[in-house]
């Protein structure tokens, strides 16, 4: 019993850094229906600054610095390639976010090289004890930090004016841009925020006790495996996004304990397509109609 | 949409410029007989001592089989799907099993089935393997289908690591039997026969015989695409809601499309086998034969070459896979990148850097890839056989969302 919930704790940890990157993905996609391929670059530049900081500017100043740089290589990304592809439609557009993975990860994993550091130095290693269970420090506070900015992020999406003009524009773009809304700022918001979960995401992800690997081509799969949380979920739905990365999370700790730390990665994608078959726009997604 | 269903029978109509037309014609009949005897002189032309250009061309035929199976999936029935080296897995893996020696291990399944059966089956069950996808693949669309073939590919992945009896597991791997064609061997053999006092030994038929298996997938595929299958599945990219009225039965196609594309893909994973000598499946999910790399890999093929065309998958095969080896051909010969230790500018980096940026520019600039460019050169507008968002003036037909 107790392994079960020390389980639930793990899934539920990691589940919270699957949330910021799959709420990354939604944001994105309900702005601009865009799929954002490169997420897992944006994670990893992120990631990188953090480790060539760190040692001059101490880790909070170097966290500063990396969430920052993930929210604005997002926008760089917005602002210099998607609006100048206005021929293209959004499949294309999400493929074009392929060619931009591919050539940031390369270069990131290239300037990483061998070491593949670990970048949580805070509390990287040090469980803690708490009513008999070993907590992993580092998913505790992801637990924490997710559960607030997600929250903080929620209701900033119901009640700011920023939030409504994201609804807005997410329902029909024309008529929100008639009704004074100003797209293209709406737009630019929503891959920084993105970019900036993202760069949060990472501090979590290149730690001993969440992967147990380094900043590399790892942390790029995993942010990979944020993608079925975001389309289990359903990808136009914030709350979706949430809920699929704590089932990403508990089934990859789940399986991982009781079938095999090899499975744990299929299970992850086993779950996704038994919810797809099911909910083919997945959990809280809006189904698409077709008139005939 | 009414222009990309003209029926394909018809000649070009109206060319742009009428006087170049014969005189283009004569220079596509010439260029295709130049390209014809070149592809099948090449082992002649590099000689014995160049067996490593050979190597790299057959692997850009890899490329070229599985492309085309792609691209008929991803432009031509509009169906996103990253799950190209999961069937290259299956296809690599069931023709070791079915040829595979018998007596070679205790713990390694082989039929000892003739390879050409072998190849058969191989392609047949990666078929069957795509029509039991084909019921999720029916009901997900775009995106979510893109993401949910990617579990084929963890699936495959994990499946190779844990079926050591078929894959030979991730440390070793397992012998790719030796291809027979009617008691001929693809391998070395003594005394071999020469052509021009070129000796026709295993890399050289290999060559022939990859040779044979792309012409065939080019011409069938080129088939598929100009006939009735070809039309159902761009009425099922264009409007699946149209494409019901007009009498096409959506699921049916849906399937028939993935389960070709899956048979494409499965001969590439012979293919790949019998190229490397070796079926090991990957150690991890992003780097290796079958890894996710691949999958994007196939996708910036069919990208570049634009979506749907078979000639740009044939190209986009070319730029991908052929600058791939050739990067790694000059780390190897030449000592290129030689300084590039770990974490320099290795072969792999500079490559994945020159198709990466290659994908960014065709979306940017010309979103038909080089089918586009090509017709434009040859001066003809559009060709049936590519959707109409190659010329970028295809508005999007989701308004009813």
């Amino acid at each position: 019993m107790s392994t079960f919930l020390q389980l639930l704790v793990n899934g539920l940890g990691k589940g919270a850094v699957y949330a910021l990157l799959a709420l990354g993905f939604v944001i994105i996609y309900k702005a601009t229906e865009v799929v954002n391929f490169a997420h897992g670059s944006l994670v990893l530049i992120g990631g990188y600054l953090v480790y060539e900081l760190k040692d001059a500017l101490g880790w909070t100043l170097a966290a500063v610095v990396g969430i920052t740089a993930a929210a604005v290589a997002a926008l760089v990304i917005e602002r210099v390639l998607l609006r100048n592809a206005r021929s293209a439609d959004h499949n294309s557009l999400a493929l074009l976010t392929i060619g931009i993975d591919v050539i940031i990860t390369e270069e990131v994993v290239r300037r990483v090289g061998a070491d593949i550091p670990f970048i949580g130095d805070p509390y990287d290693s040090q469980p803690l004890q708490i009513a008999g269970l070993t907590v992993f420090r580092t998913q505790a506070i992801a637990l924490v930090v997710g559960a607030v900015l997600i929250t903080a992020f929620l209701l900033a999406f119901r009640y700011s004016n920023w939030g409504v003009a994201m609804r807005a524009q997410a329902e029909n773009r024309e008529a929100a841009a008639l009704m004074g809304i100003n797209s293209s700022r709406v737009t630019a918001t929503a891959w920084l925020v993105a970019g900036a979960l993202a760069g949060v995401a990472v501090l979590f992800m290149a730690t001993q006790d969440f992967s147990g690997a380094g900043l590399g081509r790892g942390t790029h799969a995993i942010a990979l495996i944020a993608f079925p949380a975001a389309i289990l979920g359903g990808l136009d739905s914030t709350a979706g996004a949430v809920v699929g990365g704590l089932v990403v999370g508990l089934t990859e700790a789940l399986s991982a304990q009781y079938i095999s730390f090899e499975f744990s990665k299929s299970a992850v994608f086993l779950v996704m397509l038994v919810v797809l078959v099911v909910r083919p726009s997945g959990l809280f997604g809006t189904k698409e109609l077709s008139r005939v | 949409m009414s222009e990309t269903m003209t029926p394909p029978a018809a000649p070009p109509q109206a060319p742009p410029a009428g006087a170049a037309r014969p005189g283009r014609n004569w220079l596509k009949i010439v260029a295709t007989a130049v390209l014809v005897v070149v592809l099948l002189l090449l082992p002649v032309l590099v000689g014995n001592s160049g067996v490593a250009y050979l190597k790299l061309a057959q692997y850009i035929l890899i490329g070229v089989v599985g492309g085309i199976g792609l691209t008929l999936l991803v432009g031509q029935a509009g169906q996103l799907s990253l799950a190209h080296p999961f069937f290259l897995l299956v296809g690599a893996v069931g023709y070791a099993v079915l040829s595979g020696d018998p007596e070679e291990s205790d713990d390694l399944v082989g039929l000892g089935l003739p390879p050409l059966v072998g190849v058969i089956g191989a392609v047949a069950l990666c078929g069957l393997i795509g029509l039991a996808f084909a019921p999720v693949a029916g009901r997900l669309r775009g995106i979510y289908l893109g993401v949910a073939s990617l579990s084929l590919v963890f699936l495959g992945l994990w499946l190779g690591q844990s079926l050591d009896m078929f894959s030979g597991g991730t440390s070793s791997g397992r012998n790719a039997p030796v291809f027979e064609l009617f008691g001929f061997e693809f391998a070395n053999s003594q005394p071999a026969p020469t052509i021009a006092g070129v000796a026709i030994q295993k890399q050289q038929r290999l060559w022939y015989l990859f040779l044979a298996f792309a012409l065939g997938s080019y011409f069938l595929a080129r088939g598929a695409v100009n006939s009735r299958i070809g039309r159902s599945w761009r009425a099922v990219r264009d409007n699946e809601a149209a494409a019901t009225a007009m009498g096409v039965h959506v699921t049916r196609v849906k399937a028939g499309a993935f389960v070709i594309s899956s048979a494409f893909a499965g001969l590439a994973g012979v293919m790949t086998a019998l190229w490397l000598d070796l079926v090991k499946p990957d150690e991890n999910e992003f780097t290796g034969t079958y890894s996710l790399t691949v999958a994007i890999a196939f996708l910036a093929i069919v990208i570049i070459g634009g979506l749907g065309s078979v000639p740009g998958a044939v190209i986009g095969a070319v730029l991908v896979f052929g600058l791939q080896q050739f990067f790694l051909l000059g780390s190897q010969q030449f000592g290129w990148f030689a300084d590039a230790q770990f974490g320099g500018f290795s072969a792999v980096v500079v490559s994945a850097f020159v198709y990466g940026g290659a994908i960014v520019l065709v979306v940017l600039f010309e979103p038909g890839g080089m089918a586009a460019i090509g017709r434009r050169l040859l001066g003809r507008r559009r060709s049936p056989d590519v959707p109409a968002t190659a010329d970028g003036d295809r508005t999007t037909p989701r308004e009813d969302r």
